[in-house]
Order: structure tokens, then sequence, then C-alpha cells
């Protein structure tokens, strides 16, 4: 199982660290990172495999969203990008 | 493998363009519910629902979490109770007590089925049912009710009609110091369909299974947003393909939202209704699609194309997405519920006679409308009678879902709140079709050859 992780916002110091910090306390293994800065702005697309959590689905997207660096963080998982972009 | 750009479009249509899953519905069967004593059926009622529906609410908020896709709703649908007045007699406003509180026990914001079926006749129960319903509608709170009065099959009751006009009325008035909200819970159908999720007009008809779960999906901002991005220089063909296109991505939320609802409750998984529903929330609404594909104002001359066009090209991207498709799909057009139709409304361009030729091509038809409050009760029933005979010869669900604003008159405006929005009061044509209404009986129904 996989969920894909979303992180907007302005570009700053240790976007990537906070972020994968979060993941490894949860036990989620980081598999794939896109990322990239737009200006001054900041998107980052990870996907993570979330079988192996060692807590709540619902308590890891709220350690993301209320991340320290006040980024915008979504964590959804990757079957609604699936269904949407695949017949 | 899923790519940057996918990922931010999906992102960009739940966060930005308010795409949402309208409504999880669970359709549950009560004829195992019959009792000859109204007090035993009641509580069987009670207890169904309750057993049936405890997980619901639960089940669909950790779906919305887990996809990160809104599901606005959680609703039920019940067996027309008509049957089960039918068969225990008493006063039916029992049920509407019994259903409110289960309603209110597992957590859902409506429940329909307050129904009776009387398209060719009345059975026992029928007409008491449908006297009690302003009743009903005015001392319960999350209750919906409709009434199917005709059908393509067997013509249109004009007594059911009649009465209909002065029930819709009543309702209205019972419920005056409540912005006449009674009204706005009930329906009135032509061709109804048994699987429809949506309110208020769902009921879970006799032909269904058990237990069951349908879908409503939405997203008009989502479309009116993917038409603004093509420009004004593409053709209608063109225009055409891309409403088909973001239809089907939207359509495949709501079948997997569906899907995995029906797996966690071990509940067969019923169908997906394919209905642009538009809420008042700015970016949410139908009448802004009609005007992104070129109209100045909804309501302008050309409307009724547009709205075809929109129609037939939602159901064609929906139904590929979807492994079954049914209930209302389509376009909504609730005037109330739709800012642009509130806007268009305002200006006067929008009018009643307007909207009726809309629903000739669209998903329902009259859908909360607000008219002045004096309007005499065979004139509700000359507008239902309208809508009903254009379901009856398109072959088509048609309905009337028409607030008298009781006490008030053209141009105050009635205001429900929350997704039932606010609406202007329309003007409406008063000269009396009486005579014809009060003649009763029943239209025939149409032959289906010789079509011109």
């Amino acid at each position: 199982m996989r969920a894909v992780v979303t992180v907007i916002g302005k570009d700053t110091v240790g976007i990537l660290a906070m972020v994968s910090g979060i993941c490894a306390g949860a036990n989620a293994n980081v598999e794939e990172v896109t990322q990239s800065v737009l200006q001054d702005y900041f998107a980052m697309i990870m996907i993570v495999d979330i079988s192996k959590l060692n807590c709540e689905f619902s308590e890891f997207q709220s350690r993301m969203a209320a991340n320290e660096l006040g980024m915008t963080i979504h964590v959804m998982h990757e079957d609604i990008f699936n269904s949407m972009h695949r017949i | 493998m899923l790519n940057m750009k996918d990922i931010m479009e999906t992102i960009t249509m739940i966060q930005e363009e308010h795409l949402d899953v309208r409504t999880i519905t669970m359709g549950i069967s009560l004829l195992d519910c019959f009792d000859n004593d109204i007090k035993v059926s009641c509580q069987k009622v009670y207890d169904k629902i309750c057993r049936e529906a405890e997980h619901l609410v639960k089940t669909g908020c950790d779906i919305e979490q887990l996809y990160g896709i809104p599901i606005i709703n959680k609703r039920i649908s019940v067996t027309p109770i008509a049957m089960l007045a039918g068969a225990s007699g008493g006063d039916p406003v029992e049920y509407a007590k019994a259903l409110d509180r289960a309603a209110h026990e597992v957590g859902v914001n409506f429940l329909g089925g307050y129904s009776a079926l009387v398209q060719k006749g009345f059975a026992p129960g029928d007409r008491a049912l449908i006297e009690s319903i302003p009743e009903a509608l005015a001392v319960t709170e999350r209750v919906c009710s409709s009434v199917n009065v005709g059908s393509t099959r067997a013509g249109i009751n004009m007594d059911a009609v009649a009465l209909m006009g002065r029930i819709i009325r009543e309702a209205a008035e019972k419920t005056a110091d409540r912005q006449c909200i009674g009204a706005a819970k009930l329906v009135v159908f032509c061709n109804a369909v048994e699987d429809n999720p949506f309110m208020a007009g769902a009921f879970h008809g006799p032909g269904e299974p058990g237990t069951v779960i349908n879908v409503g999906v939405s997203g008009p901002g989502v479309v009116r947003s993917a038409l603004a991005k093509a420009g004004p220089d593409c053709d209608l063909t063109e225009v055409a393909d891309i409403i088909k296109k973001t239809a089907f991505k939207v359509t495949r939320m709501g079948q997997l939202v569906g899907a995995e609802a029906s797996k966690r409750l071990g509940v067969p998984f019923g169908i997906v209704d394919l209905s642009l529903a538009p809420t008042p929330a700015v970016g949410d609404s139908v009448a802004h699609i009609l005007e992104a594909i070129g109209l100045s104002t909804c309501g302008s001359c050309g409307t009724t194309a547009a709205l075809a066009m929109l129609n037939d090209a939602v159901k064609k991207g929906g139904v590929m997405a979807s492994s079954n498709v049914g209930g209302l799909s389509g376009a909504f057009i609730p005037v109330s519920e739709d800012a642009g139709m509130i806007a268009a409304a305002e200006q006067g361009i929008l009018t009643l006679e307007k909207l009726e030729a809309m629903t000739a091509v669209c998903s329902v038809g009259l859908d909360m409308i607000v008219i002045p409050g004096e309007t005499p009760a065979e004139v509700i029933s000359g507008i239902i009678a309208d809508e009903a005979a254009i379901g009856m010869v398109n072959s088509k669900t048609t309905a009337v879902r028409l607030i008298p604003a009781i006490g008030r008159q053209e141009g105050d405006i009635l205001d429900f709140g929350g997704l039932l929005g606010y609406g202007p009061v329309m003007k409406v044509n008063t000269a009396s079709p009486a005579v014809m209404i009060n003649r009763g009986g029943r239209i025939p129904a149409p032959l289906q050859s010789l079509k011109n």
C-alpha cells in the first residue's frame, strides 16, 4: 500500500529533511521523490510505502499537516490518482 | 506510473475546484418490517436502520481521510413508507418520527423514503401518507419525502397532481416560521428512479436488493475550470470533448469511493449517479459552466442547447468510468443551490418558463424554486402537470420541488442556509388552470411509436 505525499509552500532550508523525518518516525519508507522550486515556491511529491506504518494512517496525516515549517502537505492513498488517470 | 502533472491535477481539482463525492447513500429495504401494529412496525423500522447503517458515517469519514477526497453527505434511503403504512394502518407520521430518530442515531443528515408511488392510482396507505406529508415534514428534521405522480408507461395521475398542489402549500405553511423548509424536503416526480442517491427524492425502490450502496458524484467547478483553461477559441465539438474527459475523471472518484465503501460495509455496490450537482459555494455552479461555454447569463437564448450538450457529454464521459451507472445521472439545475442560477434569477434573466424548457433536456426538473406565497394550489398543480408531461412524453425523470414563500412576494428572498442555499422569489404566471386540475382522472400513457 502506497501513499502520495505532496508538499507545497515557500522555499526554505530543511523541508526535505523535515518531511522525511516525519516519514521515518512513522516507519513509512520513501520510494520516490520529485521536487522542483519555481521562483520562491517549493513543490515536492513523494511516494511512500505505508504498509508498515507504526501508527494510524490518520495520525501520519495529521503529523504532516501540523508540520513545523507551515508547508501545505497532503497525504493521499495512491489509488485515487491511479483510478482517476488510468483506465 | 504516476506523474507529477496528474498528481497536481487531482490535488487542484480537490483543493481549488470543489471536487467532491456529493453523497454515499445506503438504500435499505424495509419490506421485512411490516406489522399489523404500527407501533411494532415503527420499532422494527428504527431497529433495522440503526443496525444496517451503524457504521455508514464512520466508514464514509474513514474513506474521506484515506483518499483525501471530501464526501459531503452520508445518507439513507428506504422503501416507500406508504407500503408499510398500507399494511399497518394508523397515523403515518409515526413512521416519520421513527425515521427521524434513526437518522439522528446513525448520524446521517437526510433520510429519504417518506414516499408514495401513485402514478396509476392510490393503493391502501398512499392517500393517508400523502395527506400526512406536511405534518411529517414539520415535526421531523431529517426526513425527506417524494411522490411519483406519473410515468411514461402509466400516464399521469391527475388526482394526485391536484392533491400535491395543496400538499406543497401546506408543507410550506406549516413551516412558515422556518423559511418554509418543509416544501424544500418534498419532491413530486414523474418517472422516479428507484436507485437515486440524491435528496430530497431518494427512496429505495421495491425492485432493489436488501441493502445497497449508491454514490452521487459532483464537480461542476472542475468542468467549469477545464472549459476556462481551454479558452473561448475551441469549437463546440471540442467543448463537448473536454466535458466528457472531465466527467470521466470525476466519475472515477465516485466509482473508487463506492467500491471501497461497499467492501468495508459488506453491502453490494449499486450505482454511481453521474450528476453535476452544484452547491451555493462560489465556483461550484452549473450556471457558470453554461456561461463558460459562452452565454452572457444563464437563462439567455441558447441556454437549452448548451445544457443539452452538457448533460449528454457528462453521461458519455461518466458511463465509461463506472461499472454501473444509474440514478438521475445528468446536470442538476436547482436554483437556490447554484450561485450562478441565483444571480441570473435575481436579474430576471432566468425565468420559470426558461427553466421549464431546460428541464426537457437535463437531468431532473424544476428544483428548489421559490415562488410567491400566495400562489394558489391549482397553479402549483398546473406546474406539476406540465413538468410531469415533459417527463412522460420524453421518457425521462422530471421533478418539481417548489417552495411557496408564505408571506413573501416576488423580489423577496428565502434563505435556507447550508447546502440548500437561498433563492429569490420568482414570478409565476397565475392565470388559473383550476377547472382542468379539478377534473381529476388520468392523462393516458403516451404512444411509444409515431415519434415526432
